[in-house]
């Protein structure tokens, strides 16, 4: 219910809002929660495991029970926590976990069942069979225990990501985050101050005590204001760090529009910031824990301080009569300001026989709350007092404070390990925080005002001054400065269940049975009870969880330990880590210089790393891939083709050394290389490993151009610059990537030099005398185009690869479509090029797969044993050169129209298809049309003995057996009389 | 991380390509009469040291400089970063 005045809302507005079916209306300043509670709403979830009836148990973003899925379509978010939700006209949340609807939940039935569900059920009970694990108990499990249910539909919104820089990086808006900054900002330091909240303020917002003779939240406001006027300040609310990573970079999120029914036009729904920051402080404050007793989990029960932020910040009461249960004296605030704003107390219930009254309710000193009534929302709490008499409440909400704990999830983020502090019952940050960062205010354990705000400028100063800015300490305004009194009290013992973590429905007994059963190590007792998990990672939990099995083992806590915060602090969306990178925007698309005509062509395409390929060109009346391939493999050896191999890498080496240099890096002799003339390479990897094969082409004296893989452009490049500057530093060679530089065509055919001698100018002579196989040069084309010719050959024919500087691409294709008309020119794409080359047995990827050896390739008499290059002494390690090494062969099919599986492995006939059986394995395979057979090369133990023998094919993969002859890889013209006409 | 690039300043490493211990620099001579052994020692053989290591980053996404950057294992922390060239030359390596 809404309280009658007060409030930071503006109750002039009214916003209207749907939750589980049913139409509210809140105000502007609301969370979906403080709405709901203010129309009488205190069921809004229901748990994991037992799903029980559940309502908020905080007001921040440690909430682990008020989950809802909120909004529809492709901007459904599951999970989001009520608490943090800003409300908005028209918005709309549904509950989860819960069917048919919140108020009748039929798996409530697992609550009933709850003795057989208790940590490690699953474990235990849905062992056998194995088999029925993934098809029957997982998918049941995941229903019934579940949290929301995604979206399949994509996310309209976009995301950004976005850098920034600063001197002091404040997290949390709170008194000594706002001191800090104000202290930094009058400094002229760049400051960036984020806060999670909408509004800043942290818990000023919520307490009713005064600053300087005002109310806390006014001079909040106040602050900011003067913050808002100091243009080296940033602020930056509705933005959560999540991550404290190496070297001063910070992760945070700022959800742009996530109070907006939509985001505006250009703006994101949320940006992922990266922080770069000399110093950071934390000021993240502290959470306040509950305690567990028996059914402390039913809608109206939640800490003292969530309670006070409704009835203080929000103007809400979850009910007419409340009661406060608690250990310290921050519990007496709660009941005073309840009191002072109208609001019915019944009792305060302090677990100290020795707690100082208050006026304006009962105090019941000693005691404790043993039980709870009420199915959908709190009724009744029975208390036991001090005398050991049980008396029964009737109060419709209950405030819980069990202490506070420091705020210290970032300071763990690296290497930091909380320490306990006795005198605030809690963890405060210790060990190696990261780099740079200090912690002031209730997030180091000074729970004052007076203390936050002082150690917000103390320690402000502090980091200016490690980084040689001046800065002064302000005068502090008066203030609270209460001590902290406090005598811990974790849970009431009882045999009924008392919930510790709420979201995991991991109750005190789930701890005894895990200390039972020796899961007792902190790390150990999270995974087994699965305390401390899920959405809230603990946040309200694991204080407790481990209270209570130090109690079990007689350990004190500090001598149990705490499991450790690991980013993010608080759920960050899988879309706001992608930003940009989703969709046709996931990579970037690299299109050849022929693209757009092969697109004109209706070219098929293919992804090559991030290269767009034309895969093949289909003509009109083909009906299947095979057709056009055939066809164009047909043209190319009939007459000519031509393809577009500008992906292959290019590199260009230059320098007086250009030449040893490549002697090192290729494993056959490149010094000796003849100006004008190519030669094929061969790259070994230092463990002697084939790493990629291609052509260099000696230019001038001292200067090469190496051709790569596509596959290897980059990797190549790398391992040359590392040979170049760290093997060999003082060599003249000079290294760049040329391969973005040149558009390059490969023409293939026996017409293939008629067709350049129509382009190339007549200056030069391109005939079979003048330029012969294997030669290169720098000519012109088209009337003084620069341009580079080689003559190499990967298809077998006749062939040239013609480059020109890459602007001039589009024009060079369209040329030579229109000079080889006459010969019927063909354009062909990637199928038909590995058609070719498998016909001729060229090795490819499918061969330089990682694991092969010049040898394995048949080029083992490459490997020059007279120089020292790049894995030729390892080539020749005894393992890699046995007498049954595997040797590349060609296969053909007894039955020439019986497609050879590439992957197969090859086996004698008749021997059954296990791993002792194989001989090898298919590497690449198609059909020939140019023997009008399938054929296929692999690898062979032996091979180049075993020519002529009849062996199988097997794939256990696609089912496929087929009986084979082992023939020479060189199916089309072995003695490579065309590429020589 | 960001790693403080000798000749362009601190750079993310984001920017760099990983390879590995900086000894990889100290490639044995093939043709050596112990060669095989001493290529067995370089290639397969590394420290794994909890703390200062000094390894072989490439700045792909910058200047193509290898540099040698000396990185706490455990910390992250890092303390110094030179060109590789350099530390190359120091270790007698020339042509």
């Amino acid at each position: 219910m809404r309280l009658g005045t007060g409030g930071q809302i503006d109750r002039e507005t009214k916003l209207s809002f749907r939750f589980d079916g049913r139409y509210y209306k809140g105000h502007p300043g609301d969370t979906l929660a403080s709405a709901l509670l203010a129309n009488g709403v205190r069921l809004m979830g229901r748990s994991f495991k037992y799903h029980r009836p559940r309502g908020v148990l905080t007001a921040g973003s440690d909430e682990p029970n008020a989950l809802v899925e909120l909004r529809s379509g492709g901007r459904q978010e599951p999970n989001t926590r009520a608490t943090v939700i800003e409300l908005f006209d028209g918005l709309r949340a549904e509950p989860q976990n819960a069917w048919p609807s919140l108020k009748f939940d039929a798996l409530a039935i697992n609550d009933r069942l709850s003795t057989f569900l208790t940590a490690g059920f699953y474990y235990k009970t849905f062992m056998w069979p194995a088999a029925f694990w993934e098809k029957l108990y997982e998918p049941i499990i995941r229903r019934a225990a579940g949290l929301g249910a995604i979206t399949t539909k994509p996310d309209s919104d976009a995301y950004d990501k976005g850098f920034l820089h600063c001197d002091l990086l404040i997290i949390g808006a709170g008194p000594s985050g706002l001191m800090a900054a104000l202290t930094a900002g009058r400094a002229g330091a760049r400051v960036i101050l984020a806060d999670e909240d909408f509004r800043m303020g942290g818990r000023l917002n919520a307490e009713t005590f005064s600053i300087s003779d005002m109310a806390a939240s006014e001079w909040a406001t106040q602050t900011i204001a003067e913050l808002s006027a100091l243009p080296n300040i940033r602020l930056m609310p509705r933005t959560t760090v999540f991550g404290a990573f190496d070297h001063g970079i910070y992760g945070a999120v700022e959800r742009v529009s996530d109070h907006l029914p939509v985001p505006p036009e250009g703006k994101p729904r949320q940006i992922l910031w990266r922080i770069y920051t000399q110093r950071t402080l934390l000021c993240a404050g502290a959470l306040e824990r509950p305690i567990a007793f028996a059914n402390n989990d039913r809608p109206g029960i939640m800490t003292a301080s969530a309670l006070r932020a409704y009835v203080n910040r929000w103007a809400v009461s979850p009910a007419e009569t409340v009661a406060v249960f608690t250990n310290n004296d921050d519990g007496h605030r709660t009941a005073a300001d309840l009191i002072a704003r109208g609001v019915k107390v019944a009792a305060l219930i302090d677990t100290r026989p020795d707690a100082a009254t208050v006026s304006g309710t009962e105090l019941l000193a000693g005691a404790q709350v043993i039980d709870t009534t009420g199915r959908l929302g709190l009724t009744g709490i029975t208390v036991k007092l001090a005398n050991g008499q049980t008396r029964k409440l009737a109060v419709g909400a209950l405030g819980v404070s069990g202490g506070w704990n420091p705020n210290v999830a970032l300071t763990c983020h690296q290497r930091g390990r909380p320490a306990w502090d006795e005198r605030i019952a809690g963890f405060v940050p210790a060990g190696d925080l990261p780099p740079g960062m200090t912690v002031a205010g209730a997030a180091e354990g000074q729970f004052s005002t007076h203390a936050a705000l002082a150690g917000g400028a103390e320690k402000a100063v502090r980091a200016l001054t490690d980084l040689d800015i001046e800065a002064t300490l302000p005068v502090l305004p008066d203030s609270e400065d209460a001590p902290t009194r406090i005598t811990p009290f974790w849970h009431v013992k009882g045999d009924k269940r008392a919930w510790l973590d709420f979201q995991n429905d991991v109750t005190v007994k789930d701890v005894k049975l895990a200390h039972q059963e020796g899961f007792r190590a902190v790390e150990h007792l999270k995974r087994y009870t699965t305390l401390g998990m899920a959405t809230d990672q603990g946040k309200t939990s694991n204080m407790g969880g481990l209270a209570v099995m130090a109690e079990l083992t007689g350990q004190t806590i500090a001598q149990t330990g705490t499991t450790i915060f690991r980013p993010p602090y608080t759920p960050v969306a899988m879309g706001v880590l992608a930003g940009r990178s989703t969709g046709a925007d996931f990579r970037p698309s690299r299109l050849t210089p022929s693209h757009h005509w092969a697109q004109e062509q209706g070219a098929v395409f293919v992804e090559v790393g991030q290269w767009l390929r034309a895969q093949w060109f289909p003509r009109p009346g083909e009906t299947t891939w095979r057709e056009s391939v055939d066809r164009e493999v047909r043209a190319t050896r009939g007459s000519v083709g031509v393809c577009d191999v500008t992906t292959l890498g290019k590199i260009d080496v230059q320098g007086r050394d250009a030449a040893a240099f490549l002697n090192r890096i290729y494993c056959n002799g490149f010094d000796k290389l003849a100006v004008g003339r190519v030669r094929y390479g061969l790259m070994l990897r230092e463990d002697g490993i084939a790493f990629d094969d291609g052509t260099a082409g000696r230019l001038a004296e001292d200067h090469f151009v190496v051709t790569t893989t596509t596959a290897n452009a980059v990797p190549v490049y790398r391992h040359m610059e590392f040979a170049r500057q760290c093997l060999w530093p003082d060599m003249d060679v000079q290294l760049i990537s040329t391969t973005e530089a040149w558009a390059q065509y490969a023409i293939a055919g026996p017409k293939a030099r008629k067709l350049l001698q129509k382009l190339v100018d007549p200056a030069f002579d391109i005939s079979n005398e003048a330029f012969p196989f294997m030669a290169c040069a720098e000519i012109t084309i088209c009337n003084g185009c620069p341009a580079r010719l080689f003559r190499i050959s990967f298809s077998g024919e006749l062939a040239y690869e013609l480059a020109v500087p890459t602007r001039y691409g589009d024009a060079l294709i369209r040329r030579i479509m229109e000079a080889g008309a006459e010969f019927d020119v063909t354009p062909y794409g990637t199928e038909a090029l590995g058609v070719m080359r498998i016909e001729k047995g060229h090795a490819a990827g499918n061969e330089l797969n990682g694991t092969t050896t010049a040898l394995n390739l048949g080029l083992g008499r490459m490997v020059s044993t007279k120089k020292d290059s790049i894995g030729t002494l390892l080539s020749r390690r005894e393992g890699l050169t046995t007498a049954d090494a595997l040797n590349l062969v060609g296969l053909r099919p007894k039955d020439p129209q019986v497609r050879i599986p590439a992957g197969a492995h090859l086996l004698e006939k008749g021997a059954k298809a296990v791993a002792a059986n194989d001989l090898g394995y298919v590497t690449s395979a198609c059909y020939s049309p140019t023997l009008g057979s399938y054929i296929a090369i692999g690898f062979l133990k032996n091979g180049q003995a075993r020519m002529g023998e009849s062996l199988r094919a097997a794939s256990p993969l696609t089912g496929e057996d087929v009986e084979i002859e082992i023939v020479s890889a060189h199916f089309v013209d072995p003695e490579g009389e065309r590429l020589r006409a | 991380m960001i790693i403080n690039h000798p000749l362009l300043g601190p750079c993310d490493a984001q920017e760099f390509v990983y390879k590995g211990d900086f000894r990889l620099i100290d490639r044995p001579d093939g043709m050596a009469e112990s060669a095989e052994a001493a290529f067995f020692d370089y290639l397969y053989l590394r420290e794994n040291p909890a703390g200062a290591h000094r390894e072989l980053w490439f700045h792909e996404q910058g200047d193509r400089s290898w540099l040698v950057v000396t990185r706490n294992t455990v910390t992250h922390e890092i303390t110094n970063v030179e060109l590789a060239r350099d530390v190359a030359r120091s270790m007698g390596r020339s042509r």
